[in-house]
């Protein structure tokens, strides 16, 4: 069973209560308790599972402008109070910095909307495997499928924040995720590839025939690449991909980023970034969102942002150390972005495919290629060729290359948004990038 | 070593029931606890940015039967916490009739000393070095306009408890020191990292002032990259420099030959054991024995001694890395590959310090023989597919090379290829091995573990380079 507000409370009182007796001018704790049920399938059989249960306590103490914190997964009283009191121990020699402190009470949330993040259906282990089953067998129907791997899980968690400013709340959330991997070999080639679906409530994951065919279709397409030379020609983003983009455009204006200097988008605010269709949101309050929070990671309440307006740069992702810095209030953005995406274009996907007469489609890229220091963007890819609207081959061994500046201003969307990740994009088109291959 | 049961309700004797109970009907598992102890002290911006310290105390109960591995983790060391895992196992393998596999080998090496190294170097002495780093180099250049430096330092103590009441223990000391700084020059920004670290003291990393050759390193990186200019786009040689680059090496070959993708038959190299996957002269080895590597252990996740395995040699596949469970199915031995994060995860058959042995040729005559190429000397992360084999690694230092000659750094660029062909398109074998300085960690199915590669000089023929410039 997961742990209930009360114990978790009472764990972040008490270490709240003894640093304040032990001199800190001001604490925050954070405790959290997390259960997930894993099952794991491969060929049609019982692979693994695999049951974790987590507690994690969390402690950062204040004493003037010194900071310092502690972490622990062991919440006996006793390991509680030499922890915090080793973590004000370390306070009181850590330098002074002026922007420590916690958030503006002002800022802090206070009136919380429902936004129905936990489902509390638990799904026996049994019932996991009736539904990876099913997934298998649809998904190992073609012979060219030589193995497949799936995987279900069920993830609850429950947690407390508690500063000394008298902030104290917490909640339950829960996801419930299935995944599809599949391998296909035909004489020229093995390839792999996967389809995943992660909800909050059990009732809205994809049905298990639909993963395992998506699966295995998308990965007996993969079968028989051809490498490309290279060339500049239009890509086409898939939406798994497109998030990533949006994903490295989040870090680059992190207000960490920003107060060190280390980003791109330092200095660009209310300057065109993107191509002037262009308008990002992220936001807080996604009824049943993966990446909906009540409050930030310091408590601090968030609203919906329009980070990107017609193109123009409107806003960081400010948290309360950081934003000091910048002379900016926080905007509930501690842990980072919540649900963010592109909003639609006005294009279908075909229509898209049919401005260029040749796009290379990419469906999966590999490596680390992302400096967001210079925006410099290298990154492996695989994918297809398409001219004039149809299939050519599968494309491998390649890779794509840019810069962020360039890239985002030659970017057209297609209207084909759909909110599967905690980070979202339609299908994104951009031309001007070079393709190396042979 | 950590006491497991000290404070909780349980005694070793109903710890050894409980597992041989569990494990009875079962081919193997065993109960595995951990306590890590860790820190990390961060300097950035001018300022002690953080500085964390954190205690981990957990088990991992582990039982399979055939190909099934069932398993069940939790940071509560009690006999309820005990019992309601061991429930979970045996509910998980309930027609379960295997027969437990006591075999386990035993050995008196040691490759790292008992040592806690946060407790060795006081906290003061710490912010003391990160801040005299952040001077160091803001004096030394006027371009330098953000430095981050910290230090990371943990002591993991683990003990393994099988079926029988059998108990094999290790103490894992680990550090690491890194720099970072960003230089800014005519409106162009460019960043260098370098890093030090492996199983000993903190202090037997910082001898001699050793944190100024570190922040040099760091400082010359990006001085280099901030004259870069675009990299060129297709396929072209390669001369990589030893050492550090030979995640080359770990990326194309090493994962591939991890023996779970390789029973499960989803790796390109599955049916190739025996056959030539490689130019002749190259060989390459995993070993986890090196005394005081990052990558080294004295006896892996499952408590078999490590090794050094021979993967290919002389251009031959000789063996896959193997943990107990892979090992079994494919009727082999278990190399001491067996490796996880920590007791919240499963173990899988991992790499240790993977190593290319080095040749007859210079660096110079690789380079001499290259009319159109790159020279790449440091990488930033690789990744692989392990499926189609394909392979990519990103340059962090690089060089053209026209006519025999080195000439401009370029920038950034992704380098990608295909594992099961690239070594037999290494056509020169460098005789200047070197160890990487001690800070890779891998990733594989979410768990990170620390690594160590070795290399000389090689030159490839053919790699293509994800450049702009056509």
């Amino acid at each position: 069973m997961i742990k209930d507000q009360e114990y978790l409370k009472s764990k972040a009182l008490y270490c709240l209560d003894l640093a304040k007796k032990l001199g800190a001018t001001d604490a925050s704790v954070t405790v959290g308790n997390s259960i997930s049920e894993t099952v794991n399938f491969r060929n049609k059989a019982l692979d693994e599972s695999n049951r974790s249960d987590s507690l994690a306590i969390s402690i950062q103490t204040f004493v003037g402008k010194k900071k310092s914190s502690i972490s622990s997964s062991n919440l006996l009283d006793e390991n509680l109070k030499t922890l915090t009191e080793k973590c004000i121990e370390t306070t009181k020699i850590t330098p002074e910095d002026k922007y420590n402190s916690l958030p503006d009470q002002d800022l802090l949330a206070k009136e919380i909307k429902e936004l129905d993040l936990y489902d509390e259906t638990h799904l026996d282990n049994d019932k996991k495997i009736d539904y990876l089953r099913e997934l298998e067998d649809t998904a190992s129907k073609d012979e060219k499928i030589i193995n497949t791997e799936s995987s279900f899980s069920e993830n609850r968690g429950n947690f407390i924040l508690a500063n000394s400013d008298g902030f104290c709340n917490g909640y339950k959330s829960s996801s419930f995720t299935a995944s599809c991997v599949t391998v296909a070999k035909d004489e020229n080639s093995m390839e792999r590839d996967y389809e995943f679906t992660s909800r909050c409530h059990l009732n809205d994951i994809i049905k298990p025939k639909n993963l395992g065919n998506i699966a295995a279709e998308q990965t007996i397409k993969k079968l028989s690449p051809k490498k490309i030379g290279s060339d500049k020609i239009s890509l086409i983003f898939d939406k798994r991909i497109a998030k990533g983009l949006l994903s490295s455009f989040a870090s680059a204006i992190s207000s960490s980023a920003i107060a060190r200097g280390t980003s791109f988008l330092k200095d660009k605010i209310d300057q065109q970034i993107f191509s002037d269709t262009i308008n990002i949101f992220d936001k807080p309050d996604l009824v049943k969102g993966l990446g909906s929070q009540y409050f930030d990671s310091e408590g601090v309440k968030s609203e919906t942002l329009k980070l990107v307006e017609k193109g123009f740069l409107r806003e960081y992702l400010v948290d309360t150390y950081n934003g000091r810095k910048l002379e900016l209030k926080s905007n509930g953005r501690s842990g980072g972005s919540t649900n963010l995406y592109l909003e639609n274009g006005k294009m279908s996907f075909d229509e898209l495919f049919k401005i260029n007469s040749k796009n290379l489609y990419i469906t999966e890229t590999i490596g680390h290629g992302t400096n967001l220091v210079t925006g410099d963007y290298s990154v492996g890819a695989t994918g297809f060729l398409i001219e004039n609207g149809e299939f050519k081959h599968p494309v491998n061994e390649i890779t794509i290359a840019g810069n962020f500046n360039d890239m985002f201003k030659n970017i057209t969307l297609a209207n084909d948004l759909e909110f599967k990740y905690s980070v979202n994009s339609p299908t994104i088109m951009i031309e001007g990038m070079t393709v190396a291959g042979k | 070593m950590s006491n497991f049961l000290n404070k909780s309700d349980l005694n070793r004797k109903d710890v050894d029931d409980i597992v041989s109970d569990t494990l009875k009907n079962c081919d193997d598992g065993e109960l595995y606890l951990e306590d890590t102890k860790s820190e990390s002290i961060l300097l950035d911006d001018n300022k002690i940015k953080s500085s964390n310290y954190s205690s981990d105390l957990g088990f991992g109960f582990r039982a399979i039967s055939n190909e099934v591995v069932a398993y069940s983790h939790s940071n509560e060391i009690s006999k309820e916490s005990l019992r309601n895992s061991s429930q979970n196992l045996k509910s998980t393998l309930k027609s379960s009739k295997g027969t437990y596999n006591h075999e386990i080998p035993k050995t008196n090496n040691k490759f790292y000393e008992d040592i806690n190294p946060i407790e060795q170097k006081s906290l003061d002495s710490k912010l003391e070095v990160l801040n005299k780093v952040n001077d160091y180099l803001r004096k030394k250049d006027s371009s330098v306009k953000q430095v981050t430096a910290s230090f990371s330092g943990e002591q993991k103590s683990i003990e393994i408890i099988r079926s029988g009441g059998e108990a094999l223990t290790d103490v894992r000391p680990l550090i690491r020191f890194n720099v970072s700084v960003m230089l800014e020059k005519n409106g162009r920004k460019e960043t260098g990292v370098y890093g030090i670290g492996g199983r000993q003291s903190y202090d037997e990393y910082l001898k001699n002032d050793n944190w100024k050759n570190v922040c040099e390193e760091a400082l010359r990186i990006a001085s280099v990259n901030l004259d870069s200019k675009p990299a060129p786009a297709g396929e072209m040689k390669v001369v990589l420099g030893p050492g550090w680059p030979a995640i080359l090496i770990h990326e194309a070959i090493g994962h591939g030959l991890e023996g779970d993708f390789n029973r499960k038959k989803t790796s390109a190299f599955h049916n190739l054991m025996g056959q030539k996957v490689a130019s002749e002269g190259v060989t390459i080895v995993d070993d986890g024995t090196i005394g005081k590597r990052r990558g080294s252990l004295t006896i892996d996740d499952e408590g078999t001694p490590t090794e050094k395995t021979v993967l290919i040699e002389n251009g031959i596949l000789k063996n896959f890395m193997q943990d107990r469970l892979n090992a079994r199915l494919m009727n082999t031995k278990s190399t001491g590959s067996g490796r996880r994060e920590n007791y919240k995860h499963i173990v899988l058959p991992r790499m240790r310090n993977t190593m290319m042995m080095s040749g007859q040729h210079t660096q110079d005559e690789m380079i001499k023989s290259v009319n159109r190429g790159i020279f790449a000397v440091s990488f930033g992360g690789g990744q692989v597919d392990i499926t189609s084999g394909k392979f990519v690694f990103n340059c962090t230092e690089a060089y053209e090379i026209n006519n025999g000659k080195i000439g401009s750094p370029i920038k950034g660029a992704t380098l990608i290829g295909d594992g099961p062909s690239i070594l037999k398109e290494v056509s020169m074998v460098g005789n200047d091995m070197m160890m990487d300085p001690g800070i890779g960690t891998c990733g594989k199915a979410g768990q990170g573990v620390p690594v160590g590669v070795a290399q000389p000089s090689i030159l490839i023929d053919k790699m293509t380079v994800g450049g702009t410039r056509l």
